[in-house]
């Protein structure tokens, strides 16, 4: 029924596994309390009244005394387990991770892949590639209001917030594909902020990042992709977004060097196709109402080339 | 034996109090009004007309949710709509309906003729009325709040929300704080000064332990919200940076001043809601609550940890690791006392005589809901589970859980108890099962699937979903869920207005319970009781009812009664009561000026207070009433 690739329930890292645990945990004494408690409420109502005073006081006083005692020491249990868990969930660390610095934007997720060597590092948005079995140290910042990173298959919640550094620990046993959502309300199209994390094997992830590195594919000279790319430079995208070997270098809106690469458009509130990225440019305030991009008034002839372009980011 | 002509004594008695007791009829007699009993009524219908506002917006956004991408309401009008929402069932109906019981019952319960400081219960509901009047008026033209009942900045700050909607926010909290504060301070000395002779502390009704403990907790938890309100208007009024990131503020400062209120507030809901179960229970169990001193020491306990917990609600903000064992121990414990409380009540159903009426069904059935709220609460205490849960469907469910089942089931049963009181008439049982049952099964098919939702990845506040999440088909059973419950709402307004019509009276005390407000007659005299009752016992009127013992000596052609010692009540001197004026209006109408001036115009502080000077200096110029 529901989907599995956003779930608590479903977990693919060491991480979001200790806290299915506990869920798992707090689910078996919560079904034994749910059942205890309407099961006395039914056996009070019931039962056949007989009465005799003061005797029967005191041992009403014992069963109560027993019933809290019994509650103390299950949620004194409970607390350890969860302490236990925690401890063991922060303490999660790899030398060798990856580093990555995830800033939330109204309504987008920006990604920065740092390394020590600065020719190393690349940029791009709402999708996140990790190697299985490999961590990755995310550093979590906000442009401008409080919005909060979740993957719910690998990990809880971290909120980012302007003007801090939070930072919190992935890592993923499995390969797949999963999916993120802002999970503090920011604004019109907080429904609206989504972004993938890609989990794979070490040699494609490590294709993967090579081929972020690179700067933009270059057109062949006459062709439809250089049409395409003089339309995109003509038209004032490159105010906001950065293609990287080209002269737009904007820095307040997703990076589209490899835009062909990423599995969905507008943060995840669209698949990355062709139709899809043309509606989006066209009429981006009627598939996100509010979001940042203006609208655009692209030239009729115009359009086919600029996708044609955009569609080569690869 | 009475001495013949007592009959007529208690005629003429009854005259004069009456005369000393009672208001002009008519709108000059309505806005000058200072009886509890009247006040108390017209915070529980406003409230209750709130309720139907919110209630009406929830139904909005389950229609909007049953199916993905649905374009029933825009991004826009979703957030105001989420908003309203939250804010209206938090600060104007469900804070302010337990105020509107507390004022109505307290004085009764233990004995006197009204509040300690009637004008100031008058200017209390003036105060949320207006507040009530002015978020709404906001709404429908368009400047509706939109960040959230919680508001947080930076996103509810002049530069992600421009224009006035935040403010008018803002300003609704100081408001009914305000009034939330003016009517605790009146409950607080009610009970601590006016108990009828002889109920010393030990004797006081379950119902009116839960009321003192909930005003405590209102006086030190609404300052809270008060100041960081007015310092976020600051910000967005005359530039303050108290929250600006962009002037090293943290924008954490506000959500630990917001919760700091806000959890407690919790308690502040379901507090008044424990003493109303305690009350029913007694009544349809025939005996008394089981384990007095272990319940009013668990409302104690429950009120002093209420304001240890806030930070339960900011575990994915990146505390300190310390700081969270703090808070999870804390959350998990405060799960004691309730269990204590839940447990004393299973001791008195086991050990009574059973009654079945529709106050004790829906009395009953908190056992289950909020069971099951006090369940998700322990999970969520745990930081791991919480932050996968925080800010999902699965939260939505757990609270929708505590408060309604665990506040709402309550009061509604509290209603169909005490609705012979407030009018002379019972509310019918046979419409009254119906509405339980229909409630009670459109509240579960509304919320139970949340829990679900929420573990499948459904944060809160959303709009609208995209098909392949897979929520579409849980949403529509939430919303159909919805629908039941709405109709579950419809019968219970259409009990009460066909009950109100009926022509069989209830007599004083029609479930022959034991405390004192039944000993009033139904619906009170403005006077309550001809003679002031004196007590010996925690249950009087089961123990003395044909022999209740009073007070002589009071005057009867003035607002007259009598304060006692804070502890064992002994009598210690008559005081009189103010009557009918129109100063707490007029000071309602100062202070909303500087309010809602100071939303256009800061200098309308200034102004306003200027105002407010002459009406309060109105309202305490010397007056006869005091000998």
């Amino acid at each position: 029924m529901t989907a599995d690739f956003q779930s608590a329930l479903h977990p693919a890292g060491p991480q979001s596994d200790q806290i299915a645990l506990v869920w798992w945990i707090l689910l078996a004494v919560s079904t034994a309390v749910m059942v205890g408690v309407p099961g006395m409420l039914a056996a009070a109502i019931r039962r056949r009244r007989v009465s005799n005073g003061q005797s029967s006081e005191r041992r009403l006083a014992r069963a109560v005394g027993l019933a809290v005692g019994i509650t103390s020491v299950v949620l004194a249990g409970l607390f350890a387990a969860s302490l236990a868990v925690g401890k063991r969930i922060n303490s999660y660390r790899d030398p060798n991770g990856l580093k990555i610095a995830v800033t939330g934007n109204q309504w987008w997720w920006e990604v920065r892949y740092r390394t020590t060597s600065p020719n190393e590092g690349f940029t791009t948005a709402n999708e996140i590639h990790l190697p299985v079995g490999r961590g990755a140290h995310i550093e979590l910042r906000s442009n401008d209001v409080i919005h909060s990173f979740w993957v719910p298959n690998l990990h809880g919640k971290m909120d980012a917030i302007p003007g801090r550094v939070n930072t919190v620990w992935l890592k993923a046993d499995r390969p797949g594909e999963f999916r993120g959502q802002c999970a503090e309300f920011c604004g019109l199209q907080h429904a609206h902020m989504a972004l993938w994390v890609v989990v794979e094997p070490p040699d494609a992830f490590e294709h993967w990042r090579r081929g972020q590195i690179e700067p933009s594919h270059e057109p062949a000279p006459g062709s439809d992709e250089e049409r395409g790319r003089e339309a995109f430079l003509s038209l004032p995208c490159g105010l906001c977004h950065a293609v990287r070997g080209t002269a737009a270098f904007g820095q307040v809106a997703p990076d589209l060097t490899h835009l062909a690469t990423r599995r969905a458009v507008a943060a995840g509130a669209l698949p990355n196709t062709r139709g899809h990225l043309g509606g989006w440019i066209v009429d981006s305030q009627r598939i996100k109402p509010g979001n940042r991009m203006p609208p655009m008034a692209v030239p009729a002839a115009s359009l086919p080339v600029l996708l044609t372009y955009l569609e080569s980011l690869k | 034996m009475s001495p013949p002509g007592a009959a007529l004594d208690s005629q003429a008695d009854a005259a004069a109090l009456r005369a000393a007791w009672s208001n002009r009829r008519g709108f000059y007699g309505w806005i000058t009004e200072v009886d509890h009993k009247s006040i108390g009524k017209r915070y529980i219908v406003t409230a209750f007309v709130f309720l139907l506002l919110a209630g009406i917006e929830a139904l909005l956004m389950r229609l909007q949710l049953s199916r993905p991408e649905n374009g029933f309401l825009d991004p826009d009008l979703y957030n105001q709509v989420f908003t309203m929402h939250g804010t209206t069932m938090m600060f104007l109906f469900a804070t302010p309906v337990m105020e509107g019981f507390g004022l109505y019952f307290v004085p009764l319960m233990v004995g006197t003729r009204n509040v300690a400081f009637p004008r100031l219960a008058a200017f209390s509901y003036w105060m949320y009325l207006f507040g009530g009047i002015f978020l709404y008026a906001g709404f429908v033209t368009n400047t509706g709040a939109d960040a959230g009942w919680f508001a947080y900045v930076p996103l509810s700050g002049p530069e992600f929300s421009p224009g006035k909607r935040v403010d008018f926010w803002a300003q609704m909290i100081t408001f009914t704080e305000i009034s939330a504060l003016s009517t605790a301070v009146d409950l607080i000395v009610t009970i601590l000064r006016m108990r009828a002779p002889g109920m010393s502390l030990s004797r006081m009704p379950l119902y009116v332990w839960a009321m003192l403990v909930q005003s405590f907790m209102i006086v030190f938890a609404m300052p809270a919200v008060m100041l960081a309100s007015s310092m976020l208007l600051a910000d967005r009024t005359v530039g303050t940076h108290f929250f600006n990131p962009g002037e090293t503020a943290d924008p954490l400062l506000w959500q630990h001043l917001f919760w700091f209120f806000g959890h407690p507030e919790v308690y502040i809901i379901f507090i008044p809601a424990l003493g109303m179960i305690s009350s029913i229970i007694e009544t349809f169990a025939r005996r008394p609550v089981f384990g007095y001193p272990a319940m009013t020491l668990s409302l104690i306990a429950t009120a002093f940890m209420g304001f240890g917990l806030w930070a339960h609600h900011m575990f994915t903000t990146g505390l300190p690791p310390a700081t969270e064992a703090f808070f999870t121990a804390a959350s998990i414990m405060i799960a004691i006392p309730s269990g204590v409380q839940v447990f004393c009540w299973l001791a008195t159903l086991w050990s009574g005589d059973i009654c079945w009426s529709t106050a004790l069904r829906f009395v009953l059935a908190f056992f289950a809901l909020f069971v099951a709220g006090g369940l998700t609460g322990v999970m969520i205490a745990s930081v791991p589970f919480d932050t996968q849960a925080h800010d999902t469907f699965f939260i939505v469910a757990h609270f929708h859980y505590v408060l309604i089942g665990g506040a709402v089931f309550p009061l509604l049963g509290a209603v169909y108890y005490w609705f012979p009181k407030f009018t002379g008439r019972l509310l019918s049982e046979r419409l009254g099962r119906l509405n339980f049952w229909v409630t009670f099964v459109g509240f579960n098919l509304t919320f139970f699937p949340m829990h679900y939702l929420g573990l499948k990845g459904m944060p809160r506040r959303v709009y609208t979903y995209t098909p392949e999440m897979g929520w579409g088909a849980l949403n529509l059973l939430a919303t159909c869920g919805a629908a039941i419950l709405a109709m579950g709402g419809l019968l219970f307004l259409g009990n009460v207005f066909w009950s109100m019509t009926s022509r069989r009276t209830a007599g004083n005390n029609p479930w022959a319970a034991a405390t004192l407000e039944w000993a009033a007659d139904s619906p009170p005299e403005p006077y309550s009781f001809q003679e002031l009752p004196a007590v010996s016992s925690r249950e009087p009127m089961w123990s003395e009812a044909h022999d209740l013992a009073h007070v002589t000596g009071l005057a009867e052609d003035r607002r007259q009664t009598l304060v006692t010692s804070t502890v064992s009540a002994r009598p210690q001197h008559r005081y009189s009561l103010p009557g009918p004026t129109l100063w707490p209006l007029l000071a309602a109408l100062a202070v909303s000026s500087a309010f809602v001036g100071s939303v256009f115009r800061p200098i309308w502080v200034i102004y306003g207070a200027i105002l407010t000077f002459f009406a309060l200096l109105g309202w305490f110029w010397p007056k006869d009433y005091w000998e």
